[in-house]
């Protein structure tokens, strides 16, 4: 199986010779995987160079024009540091693009926090108007990554990750998923989360909802979910900081007295190396902390 | 150095709107000031020789995706702008009065989807380069090698680090309809040791320094060939008025003066 990021690169190639319309905008990271696209269309394939402010005050420009810009790079670099070109450049210019990261919130984590970004979402959260798909599964990002090129003039982030689920779900771009069923409460799981909130929930009387588009948030499947359940008591697992939708949770069950667990990356610097597995046990996403934490609030 | 512009400005405040005779007028309807000092009128030259006689835009093809392109990156002080795209009827002159006001399009800093004619929003600073080289490839991508795309920007703006992504990938991209015109008030806290189109020159761009009062001289700037390369014209002009200024350089207005750190830039 291919990357996710692998799969952006092919399907974007394709993408590029459909559409006329597209441009990918690179800043150093992810050239060698549009090696081809470069050649065939070196007007629509732009490698800037290691300026990522200028990474999207060209997307910018590019829709300004009337292109749909792709931007890409590392998360900490796409979101984190030119974070007011995304604000000005494309929102306050009612213009729109596709943001389309690598690396999330430590997949290199060996490479350390400076390559690391779970405040991604939180950051994107405080801006108008953006969707924001979270694959789970190369499948699920390739399907994304078309929807996201296809949506008119919206402002897209697409968060790729190497932190992957073993297979992947019908995803359509909008909707919740409903895997499982039970009555005790409802977890939802978020992108690359979900193989270990189906391993932490096995046996539990539990609905699973499963989100690899999590803004727009999908409000009808929570308080379809919630309306399901014994007690409105709602888990969120996601792959970035923790609570980052607890908000949207809120808003979407005001109408009902209810619990909102928010799980997922901490603030905290755990000032750590070595591997994924070990950063999610050490944020407490590894199937077994899951349990006890999902467990743990439902019984609260 | 010619004839000021806050000479010219003094008597001409009845003129109709259309020539550049009519600018300070104009913006006297924004700043219910007659006069106005070098620092509020610091690109109005520039601006005018641009509208009057280069960029191939009018009200009539502001929505033409081969007109010429204008970013107004130094978003302070925008009364000198307004004032010429009201002249050459971009929006009616009974918005001026307006200016600054919860319900009028001209903001203290433009905004493209409120004023007609803005390509850009802009205020804060060092956005309108890169969006202009992003501006400059998009045409190229579809073919539209006629349209030339110009940025305004001020020397103090220069200091922003986006300008010198923007000023390194255009001159090495060869991106030849890009011209930057950067107004030089001297305002640059640090100044610019060796010039400011020096640092253009070793990017590879074409440069010009100019009186930026002059407008014939601007208009050969403007103007001239520069195969293969972005065209930078550094048009000097009074520097702005700091010296001995007890006044801290702040965002914060006075009636007097609108926008004290404005021209600044």
């Amino acid at each position: 199986m291919d990357t996710m990021r692998e799969r952006f690169a092919s399907v974007t190639t394709r993408l590029l010779d459909e559409d006329p319309r597209l441009a990918v905008v690179l800043a150093d990271i992810g050239v060698d995987g549009f090696r081809t696209a470069a050649e065939r269309h070196p007007r629509r394939v732009v490698n800037v160079g290691i300026r990522e402010q200028l990474l999207i005050g060209v997307g910018g420009g590019l829709a300004l024009t009337g292109l749909r810009p792709i931007m890409h790079t590392f998360a900490s670099f796409l979101v984190e540091r030119p974070f007011e070109q995304l604000k000005l450049d494309l929102g306050h210019q009612g213009v729109g693009g596709v943001l389309v990261s690598a690396a999330g919130s430590y997949d290199w984590p060996a490479g350390g926090f400076t390559h690391m970004a779970p405040g991604d979402i939180a950051l994107l959260d405080s801006l108008d108007g953006w969707t924001v798909h979270v694959p789970g599964h190369p499948d699920e990002a390739e399907t994304l990554l078309r929807h996201a090129a296809a949506a008119g003039d919206d402002k897209v982030y697409v968060r790729l990750s190497v932190q992957s689920n073993e297979a992947a779900r019908p995803v359509d771009g909008a909707r919740f998923l409903t895997l499982r069923e039970g009555r005790g409460g409802v977890v939802l799981a978020v992108g690359p989360m979900l193989d270990n909130v189906l391993a932490a929930t096995e046996g539990l009387d539990v609905t699973v909802l499963y989100a690899s588009t999590v803004r727009p948030f999908d409000d009808a499947a929570l308080r379809t979910a919630v309306a399901g359940a014994t007690a409105a008591d709602v888990v969120i697992v996601e792959p970035y900081h923790d609570g980052t939708s607890t908000r949207h949770a809120n808003d979407a069950l005001a109408h009902v007295p209810h619990r909102v667990l928010g799980l997922g990356v901490g603030r905290r610097e755990l000032r750590r190396y070595g591997q994924i597995d070990e950063h999610l046990a050490g944020q407490g996403l590894d199937a077994r902390s899951l349990r006890e934490r999902i467990t743990g609030f439902l019984a609260g | 150095m010619t004839k000021t512009t806050t000479d010219t400005l003094r008597d001409t405040t009845t003129s109709p709107a259309g020539d550049f005779s009519a600018l300070p007028g104009l913006m006297s309807l924004m700043t219910g000031d007659e006069k106005h000092g070098p620092a509020a009128t610091s690109t109005l030259d520039a601006l005018w020789v641009l509208y009057d006689r280069v960029l191939r835009v009018s009200p009539a093809t502001a929505e033409d995706p081969d007109r010429d392109r204008f970013l107004l990156s130094k978003g302070h002080g925008p009364m000198a702008y307004y004032a010429v795209l009201a002249a050459k009827g971009f929006f009616p002159t009974a918005w001026l009065p307006g200016f600054g006001s919860y319900d009028s399009p001209l903001g203290h800093h433009p905004d493209r989807l409120l004023v007609p004619g803005a390509e850009i929003g802009s205020g804060s600073l060092g956005h309108g380069l890169p969006l202009a080289v992003g501006t400059a490839l998009g045409l190229g991508a579809q073919g539209r090698t006629g349209p030339a795309v110009w940025v305004l920007i001020g020397d103090a703006e220069l200091d922003e680090g986006s300008n010198h992504e923007a000023i390194a990938y255009a001159g090495a991209a060869g991106l030849s309809r890009l011209h930057a015109l950067v107004v030089d008030n001297s305002s640059a806290t640090h100044g610019w040791r060796g010039g400011i189109a020096s640092r253009f020159e070793a990017a590879g761009w074409s440069t010009t320094t100019v009186d930026g009062r002059d407008h014939e001289a601007l208009y050969a700037a403007f103007t001239q060939p520069h195969p293969d390369r972005p065209l930078a014209v550094v048009a000097r002009v009074e520097p702005k008025e700091y010296a001995g200024d007890p006044k801290p350089k702040t965002e914060a207005t006075s009636e007097a003066e609108p926008e004290p750190r404005g021209e600044a830039a």
